[in-house]
């Protein structure tokens, strides 16, 4: 009992980076933008975080606040994320450039910069991540005396709770606002979006800063509260980013899917580590959300219902010259 | 009905480059009243009508709208003055429903519930005697029920004045019946409609007066009861126009290919060809006359092996041995292979003939990328091709490597048609094959069809200026809602007799049937 409990646990915890990544690109792609830059911002929040702890736990000296100890990373996070966002915007939508390209770009040059600033942090990072991640990993006190109710439901840092309700307030507002309902006209048709005075670039723009800033949320969580850690956290984001982009077809662009979906993705993740097998069997077993989302996509395009498919617009620019 | 004046154009004037797309068109539409623009292909109605939604700007004239001159510079301009215009192309995104795309874009203030706006589209609906079901997808609908959301968005958004453009292109006509009813209840209702057609017996059914269009230019108002399809048709093509455009007679004509009872039924499950038959005929040109889409491109399509037919024979007489060789359901390939010279020079240039981002060199090679040995191409005879082609008929352009899309259409056209004319053809088909060439260029083309006659070639040329067809083709099909409304001789025709078959349809019981039969099935 208390082991599956402990699967449990630790799967809701590894979904969150999963959950906050796959959400935030879902974001961006609904808007007509193919981000494969995910991976990249994912590092690039990761390192924002890094930088924004470091700065303050030296500016704190001995005495660190837990609200600011969160709260700063993770605005460096989301900044820095969201700035990868703005670029890949205006790479595309600005400057006209292709977004399969564009995005694999994001990645390389956002694993790159991520690796550059831990490097130039250097043994500060560690220091500050050592000293504040415990800030990020409990929210709740009295989890621990509630046994295996409290250590499935309330034994997780902020992170995971705000991700879960961002998925569901992300869901409502794709379906049942204005903004949302514009939101995915542009990503569908932006040619009758424009025609109906609906600003294409402004929207472009704006999903593509926002998802990206989401994004990047999951890898500051990843290495402040899941690893706890720099170590050879960038490599293991990186790689998580592609499963979030993965998870996006996965759960058929739907955010409130994506929970499940996520949970789901991060049991498959943690899953040999809880049976006895090899470095190579290892492996294999974590392909296997890859092979998932590769039967959904299949099915998915089998049965042809249009909800399900991805927005149509999805990895083409808009210009209205063209129409 | 009262007689105020809801929109007023005055010499209104729109160039696109150096072509006139309208000049000094005026035209009044009363409150109350259905006008209908009628015009032939390119005679610049949809120009107008998008002037008047906001789409372009005039470059000369003035828009007046309850007597005030307007200035509308994009389609929510328009939606101030109360103007609404439904296109030809819907612009509905598919994955949303009826109601969320009459929701889409709206700034009313108002909190946003769709159960509200559903509501509102409902009552509108219901008040005009349409029939929208809000909550269905649109790529659930069928095209009327496509149109119809169009429509009521254009009133949802509170508009006096409608433009419909070619509404009735693609129903069938139960559906076009529907919708007439429609349009005379909003007529009723005070509002004014404007409604681009081409087809004549529609404009008498349903318009209050007739304003036509001819080649840009205004050719004047009736009104609909004190006019018939005769004056109507020769407002509308106006008086000959001598182009002086050689033609011999043709010589040692024999059959060449036959198309006979060819039936076809596009993606959409609608019947754009109908028992067509005709015979092409070595050393002659045969003119295809008709409005665009009705079948032209089909029927095309259908002779070079690229669409299915649902019935009927297409037959090719090899001008060797006479024998007959049946063209039916076979590839491009096939057909080459049974040793049937067949060139086409489709409509698209760039998009079926043509490679845009290749060079001329590697266009040529479409045609012979067989030929090299060992798997390996063959590029000397084609770059000698493209090198003969640019000489003699005299493209312009930097080099034989020059991507094609940087041409200008004439020579890409030059480009097609010389292709397709190296692979000495026993028949040779033309889609538009001047469309947005200059006079030169033009006569470069006939020139070359011309020539292609006199050495024996069956040419098919479909055209759309009448004068041109006129002038070029001996004999000359004409082609109207997917059936032949008549073939006549290319040296004694009028203008008025192939503008009349133009828009005659042969909308009878037959037709009736078939489409009662379509909706029995869905």
């Amino acid at each position: 009992m208390s082991a599956i409990v402990g699967f449990l646990s630790s799967a809701i915890r590894l979904s969150t980076t999963f959950l906050f990544g796959s959400m935030g690109e879902t974001i961006t792609e609904k808007s007509g933008h193919l981000n494969l830059g995910t991976p990249g911002v994912m590092c690039v929040g990761a390192a924002g975080g890094c930088l924004g702890a470091t700065l303050y736990v030296t500016a704190a000296g001995g005495a660190v606040n837990p609200f600011l100890a969160v709260l700063i990373p993770a605005l460096f996070a989301l900044f820095f994320a969201a700035l990868m966002g703005a670029l890949y915007s205006f790479l595309t939508v600005s400057l006209r450039a292709n977004q399969n390209v564009t995005g694999l770009m994001i990645t390389t040059f956002g694993v790159g910069l991520g690796k550059f600033v831990k490097g130039a942090l250097g043994s500060d990072a560690d220091v500050a991540i050592g000293q504040i991640c415990k800030y990020f990993r409990t929210l709740f006190p009295f989890a621990d005396k509630l046994g295996w109710f409290g250590q499935l439901f309330f034994s997780y840092g902020i992170l995971v709770y705000l991700a879960i309700a961002l998925a569901i307030v992300t869901s409502v507002v794709f379906r049942r606002t204005r903004i949302g309902l514009h939101l995915r006209a542009v990503g569908e048709n932006p040619a009758t979006a424009d025609a109906a005075g609906i600003s294409v670039t402004a929207y472009r723009y704006v999903a593509t800063i926002i998802g990206s800033a989401v994004s990047g949320l999951g890898g500051l969580f990843y290495i402040f509260d899941y690893v706890g850690a720099w170590d050879s956290g960038l490599t293991a984001t990186e790689a998580l980013g592609w499963l979030a982009v993965a998870l996006v077809i996965f759960t058929l662009w739907r955010p409130n899917l994506g929970i499940l979906g996520s949970i789901l993705f991060g049991a498959l993740y943690i899953l040999p580590n809880y049976l006895n097998v090899g470095f190579a069997q290892r492996d294999l077993i974590q392909c296997v959300p890859y092979l998932v989302t590769i039967v959904v996509l299949v099915i998915t395009s089998m049965r042809k219902k249009r909800e399900n498919q991805p927005p149509a617009s999805m990895g083409l620019n808009y210009f209205r010259e063209e129409r | 009905m009262d007689k105020t004046v809801a929109l007023e154009l005055k010499n209104v004037t729109k160039t696109f480059g150096r072509v006139v797309a309208n000049k000094d068109v005026n035209l009044t539409l009363n409150r109350g009243e259905i006008l209908a623009i009628l015009g032939e292909n390119g005679s610049g109605k949809t120009t107008l009508m998008n002037m008047i939604a906001g789409i372009y700007y005039p470059d000369e004239g003035a828009i007046f709208v309850d007597g005030e001159e307007a200035v509308i510079r994009s389609p929510k301009d328009a939606y101030d003055y109360k103007i609404g215009m439904v296109h030809q192309h819907f612009k509905l995104v598919d994955v949303f429903t009826a109601g969320e795309n009459i929701a889409l874009g709206l700034r009313d203030g108002k909190k946003f519930r769709m159960k509200e706006i559903n509501a509102r589209v409902t009552e509108i609906a219901e008040k005009y005697g349409f029939h929208v079901d809000v909550k269905k997808k649109i790529y659930e609908m069928s095209v009327s029920e496509k149109q119809t959301v169009e429509i009521v968005k254009v009133l949802y958004r509170g508009a006096e004045i409608l433009i419909l453009d070619e509404p009735t292109a693609v129903l069938t006509p139960q559906e076009t019946d529907k919708l007439f009813a429609v349009l005379r209840r909003m007529r009723d209702d005070g509002k004014s409609i404007l409604i681009i057609t081409h087809k004549l017996h529609e404009v008498l059914a349903l318009s209050d007066r007739v304003s036509v269009l001819r080649k840009g230019e205004y050719a004047g108002t009736v009104n609909t009861a004190e006019t018939n399809e005769s004056e109507l048709t020769e407002m509308m093509v106006g008086k000959k126009i001598a182009l002086n455009i050689n033609r011999s007679t043709p010589q040692n004509v024999c059959d060449r290919l036959a198309v006979e009872h060819v039936n076809c039924v596009n993606r959409e499950g609608v019947k754009v060809l109908d028992d067509v038959s005709f015979t092409a005929r070595a050393g002659e040109i045969l003119g295809v006359a008709g409005i665009a889409g009705s079948g032209q491109r089909e029927l095309l399509e259908a002779i070079a092996g690229l669409q299915k037919l649902s019935g009927g024979a297409i037959t090719y007489f090899d001008p060797q041995n006479g024998e007959r060789v049946n063209l039916c359901d076979k590839t491009p390939t096939q057909i080459r292979d049974l040793g049937v010279r067949l060139s086409f020079v489709p409509e698209d240039r760039l998009g079926m003939g043509l490679v845009g981002n290749m060079d001329i060199v590697d266009n040529m090679m479409l045609r012979s990328y067989r030929k090299g040995k060992w798997g390996m191409l063959d590029r000397k005879n084609p770059k000698g091709l493209a090198d003969d082609i640019i000489r003699k008929l005299e493209v312009v352009t930097p080099g034989v490597h020059t991507p094609v899309r940087r041409l200008s259409g004439g020579n890409v056209q030059k480009v097609l048609v010389g292709r397709e004319i190296a692979l000495t053809p026993t028949v040779l088909m033309a889609a538009y094959p001047v469309r947005g060439l200059d006079i030169n260029s033009s006569y470069t083309i006939y020139n070359l069809l011309n020539k292609q006659k006199e050495s024996g070639v069956a040419v098919i040329f479909v055209g759309e200026d009448l004068d041109v067809l006129l002038e070029l083709c001996d004999r000359i099909l004409v082609i109207g809602g997917g059936t032949v409304t008549g073939i006549v001789d290319g040296r004694t025709a009028t203008k008025e007799e192939v503008g009349l078959l133009m828009t005659k349809f042969r909308r009878t019981e037959e037709t009736q049937e078939t489409a009662g039969e379509e909706n029995h099935d869905s």
